[in-house]
Order: C-alpha cells, then structure tokens, then sequence
C-alpha cells in the first residue's frame, strides 16, 4: 500500500492515459465504456487517496524518473490541486455513467470507443495540468486535454458543433501560445521551469521587466482557456452544441483548471518578489469579474436555448470565482476556490438534468418545454433543485460559497458594497432565468411534450447522485472548505 | 540601444503579429489556420533564439576535446514538443474544416454563419 501511496500523483495521469488506447483499441462500444467508465472511478479513487494524504501531510511530492527538481520534472499535489482533482475526476465519471445511455442517442456506435479514448485524453490532461509543477509540462497537459476536448465536442450530430469548435480551436491554441510565450520569457531570464524555483530565481533576477511581460502573456493567455470576460466568446457554442453529457464535463472542468493555473501563476509563482503584483492583479480581475457576472447573468435571463443559457450563467459564475481571487484575501480567495468546486456541482447537475430532458425533446428550447414537468417528473424536480444551488439558496452548496464571497466582500473596504450589490443582482437574475424554466415546465402547455417519457434510469441516477451532492455540501461544506481554506493560505504564502 | 543586435527578437515580434493578423482578418477557415501556424512558428523562433549560444556547437561531451562551448539544448527539447503540439492542432483544425466543408458546402466563415441563420 504505501509503496504504491508514493507513486499515486503519477497513476493520477497515467492510469487514464494509459486507459485510453485500450478504450480504442476495445472496438466494441459497450466494454470500452465499461473500460472508460472503470478508469475514470479509478482516477477519483486516486483523487480520493490524495485529498486524504493532502490532509494528513499537507501535500506530496514526486520525482518523475526520479530525477531531482529542479532538473527533472516534479509533480506536486497540495490542497488547491486536491480540491481540483476531486471536481474533475468526479464530474468526469458522473458524465460518463450517464453517457451509457445518453451518447447512444448523439454518436454513432462505431465511432464511441474513439470517443472514449479521447475523453480520457481529456481527463488525463486536466489531470496532469493539476499534478505537476512544471510551467511547460502544464502547457503540454494544456494541449493534450485541449485537443481532446475539441474532439469531444465536435463529436456531437449538430453541424454547428463544428464552426463552434474551429472557433475554440482558434481561441484556444492563441491563449496556449500566449502562455508559452510568457513561459519562454521566464525561462529567459530565471533559466527556470520548476515552478517553486522560479519564485526564488525570480528574486535574483536584476531586470524585471520581462517578467512582468511574461506574467501578462500569462494571464492574459490563460484568462482566454478560463473564458475569463471578454474572452469568453467561444464558450456559449461550444458548450450549446457538445453532446451533452461532454457539457457536464467540460463546463464543471475545462476552465476550472485553467483558472486554478492563473491563480497558482500569479499568486505563488508572480506575487512573492514581483513587487505591487496583487494590486495588479486586482485591477485585472475585478473589473473583467463585475462585467462577467453582470453581462452573463443579463444574457442568460434572455436567452431561449436552455443549453446555451447555462453556457451563458457559466460566464457568471467564471465572474464569482474571478471575484473571489480578485479580492486578494484569504477570505476571498477561499470563496473563490470554495465556488469552482459549488459551481461545478450544480452545474453539473443542471446540464445533467438537461441530458435527461433531451431524451424527449428533441430541440432543448424554453419554448418546447411546456408542462414537461407532469411527464417527467424527477427530471424536472433535480432540475429545479440543482437551479436553488446556482441561485444560491440557504442549505444548498451554492449558498456557502455565496455567503463566503459575500463576507469576503464585506471586508474589502468601501468597494465592497458596490461588489455585494453586484452579487446580490446577479443572483436575482439567476433566479428569474431559472424561474423562467420552472414557469414554462410546470404551468405551461406545449404539444410536442405529450408523448415525453421520464428520462430511463442511468440517467437520472448521476443526476440525482449529482443533486444530492449539492444538498450535502450545502449542509456540511467540511471537506471542501478546509480544502480552499489551506489552499488560499498557501496562495496568499501565509501558514494556516 | 544595439537595435539591429536583436534582430531574431523582431523577426519573433513581427511574425507574431502577421500571423494574429490573420487569424483575426481573414474569414476563411484554411487562412485563419495558416496564420494561426505562423503565429505558432513565431514563439519556436522565440525558444530557439533564447537556447542559442554564440560560437557553441552541439552539446555532445566528447572527453578529449576539453572545454567547449555549447547551445542550451533544452529550449529546442522544448520546442520540438511544442512543434508536436502544433502539428496536431494544426492537424485537428483541418479535420475539422474538411468536416465544415462536407456539412455547409463552403469554408467562408460568414457564408457558414447565414446558412446557420435560416
């Protein structure tokens, strides 16, 4: 046990990557699901191992080969990556039981084991990008999940999955180059790519400037993976015309992680000897944050596509996390980090919900929805119950990080009405476009939904299991609150 | 300033832009792709500049040959991953016009976009 305990930040990476030749390779649909399914388990029960070991000993290290950092690569799980890793293997097996029966419907039953293999690209990217402390490493992890997420997203029967995708492609590859180019600059002047010694090579560094580019190729570069606002123009398509299940996915997980490595760049690679670098990164994000909530928010009330107007809530709430960082407290970032994990559990939830709708109804419109609730009852109910979690009702997960962010706020000086009267409009707004779903499926009459029938079984049980989670997160936030606590002190340098 | 001394730094700064240039101003897909290439290309020439070292040779130790003088191999063990990771992309993004194309009939950015409309 423990000579296997050593290696586990390793297997994180290499038990789905390693899986997902075999998913190919497995050809009939239904073993390279079982395969794909069972290695995604397998990487949440790694996550699992490593969340406890994090609480036990605060973090662990790995040497890759063996070779000692700074000259060979080194992984390193700490809190922060912890809280991740569970959000992301988590989400990643919850959508993929539901895809047993959901992806039938989208893709055809020859090209799912390729589908599978991908996914697990995808999950073994999102995975490497949080285990390791490499800056290039990240990149190449970035790129591996990148492009295997464009696959799973065009994968879908929807033609206009594909501009969508090409747009993201685009978007996508730009932010990667940036980051590279920022990487390359540090690389220039701290000789450098571990991440724990840039920070002290940065100290010796005589001219700064560079550096201080490099840290805004960063940012900027990877404010475009995370869809930070304005840079969130390919997130509202590619997410509407995925399958959906791959929009459980990647809207609880691709830019979660991409934001986790702005966060880890700019708080514990950039802060400590880049003097004056938490105002500046205040001044970044709080704005972009505010316009994101507010913006995102706006057009989500208006918007008649269900999909996309959960794409749209998305760029909210990638606002609520900006936010959270922004404030540059430990309170603050701790709602922050407290909300990635939240906001992945409802959301999931809510697109998990529209999967099981999508069963029935051919066009996912608000308009189409009529009086679906009497036909598919516990659909509907998981569905309005995960939207009390994003508006952030009392005794759901939403809330605690809602009212963490707002305390945060609170204690930010004079600034900090004006921010909680942002998040407070900002959540009535969620509350008039979930409302809007609730009116129309509970009172309203359409003709299509008449020969609807309730979603099947391994649907609505992920979906259901992903409901419940909200409910018990919201009443015992224990495990991830300690998780984003000791993270935000670890980003902010200061010892729990 | 020795502004010509620095001229590999231009020619990454110039090259970047051309290709960003494109990738926002060209409409159809395959130029948005070759300038997306370019743009890629430009931060290898940024890698490899960094690694070169004047006067040095290949890093390969040789006992009797004594002190040499060598380029810094690892920005071009870098960078011959991120060619990869270009590639690829690259790759990806013409499967996914050629897809365009079976599915719309045309890889104009803006005729895609009013078919989609109707």
């Amino acid at each position: 046990m423990t000579a296997l305990q050593a290696h586990l930040p390793a297997l994180q990476v290499v038990v789905p990557m390693l899986s997902a030749p075999l998913a190919m390779l497995l050809r009939e649909h239904r073993l390279s699901w079982t395969l794909a399914t069972a290695a995604s388990l397998c990487a949440f029960a790694i996550a699992i191992a490593l969340t406890l070991a994090v609480f036990d000993t605060g973090g662990m290290r790995y040497l890759m080969g063996s070779w000692p950092a700074p000259f060979g690569i080194e992984l390193g799980v700490d809190a922060m990556s912890a809280l991740l890793l569970l959000v992301v293997t988590g989400a990643s097996s919850l959508a993929l039981i539901a895809g047993a029966s959901s992806l039938d419907r989208e893709i055809e039953v020859e090209r799912q084991p390729l589908f599978y293999a991908a996914w697990l690209l995808a999950l073994a990217g999102l995975c490497g990008i949080l285990v390791t402390a490499d800056a290039f490493n990240i990149f190449v992890f970035m790129e591996i999940s990148a492009l295997a997420s464009y696959v799973l997203i065009a994968g879908g029967p929807d033609r206009r999955a594909l501009l969508a995708v090409f747009k993201y492609l685009v978007m996508g590859t730009i932010g990667a180059t940036f980051y590279l180019i920022g990487v390359g600059l540090i690389y220039l002047m701290t000789g450098t790519l571990n991440l724990d010694d840039i920070v002290y090579r940065i100290d010796e560094v005589a001219e700064l400037k560079p550096i201080l580019i490099a840290a805004g190729f960063i940012s900027v570069g990877l404010a475009l993976k995370a869809a930070i606002f304005p840079l969130h123009v390919w997130l509202p398509n590619a997410y509407t015309f995925a399958p959906h299940v791959v929009t459980v996915f990647l809207a609880a997980c691709s830019t979660k992680v991409a934001l986790y490595v702005l966060l880890r760049f700019n708080f514990v690679v950039f802060k400590p000897y880049l003097e004056g670098h938490d105002l500046k990164f205040a001044i970044f994000a709080l704005p972009l944050a505010l316009l994101a909530i507010l913006v995102g928010s706006a057009v989500a009330m208006f918007e008649s596509n269900l999909k996309r107007m959960l794409a749209w809530s998305s760029v909210a709430q990638i606002g609520y996390i900006t936010l959270g960082a922004g404030l540059v407290s430990v309170a603050g970032l701790t709602a922050g980090l407290l909300h990635i994990f939240n906001h992945a559990l409802a959301k999931a939830a809510l697109f998990l919900a529209l999967a099981c709708l999508a069963v029935s109804v051919s066009k996912l419109r608000i308009e189409n929805i009529g009086g679906i609730a009497k036909r598919m009852p516990w659909t509907m109910a998981a569905f309005v119950l995960a939207g009390l979690s994003l508006i952030g009702v009392p005794g759901t997960a939403g809330f605690i990080s809602k009212w963490y962010l707002i305390t945060a706020t609170f204690d930010s000086g004079s600034l900090g009405v004006l921010l909680v009267a942002v998040i407070v409009v900002s959540s009535l707004m969620a509350v008039v476009y979930i409302w809007r779903v609730v009116e129309c499926a509970y009172f309203r009459e359409a003709e299509e939904v008449q020969s609807a029938r309730e979603a099947p079984l391994m649907l609505l049980l992920p979906t259901w299991a992903a409901v419940l989670l909200n409910f018990y997160f919201g009443l015992f936030p224990g495990v991830p609150l300690e998780l984003s606590s000791s993270a935000a002190n670890l980003l902010l340098g200061q010892v729990p | 300033m020795n502004f010509l001394g620095i001229y590999y730094y231009w020619v990454f700064a110039i090259l970047l832009m051309v290709g960003f240039y494109a990738v926002i101003a060209k409409l159809n897909l395959i130029k948005k792709l070759i300038g997306l290439s370019l743009f890629q290309a430009a931060v290898f020439l940024l890698y490899i500049t960094v690694g070169k070292v004047e006067g040095g040779t290949a890093p390969i130790f040789a006992s009797a040959a004594g002190e040499r003088l060598f380029s810094n191999p690892l920005p071009q063990v870098l960078i011959l991953t991120a060619i990869v990771v270009g590639i690829s992309t690259t790759a990806l993004g013409l499967g996914i016009i050629v897809r365009i194309k079976e599915e719309y009939g045309t890889i104009e950015e803006q005729e895609i976009q009013e078919i989609d409309r109707q």
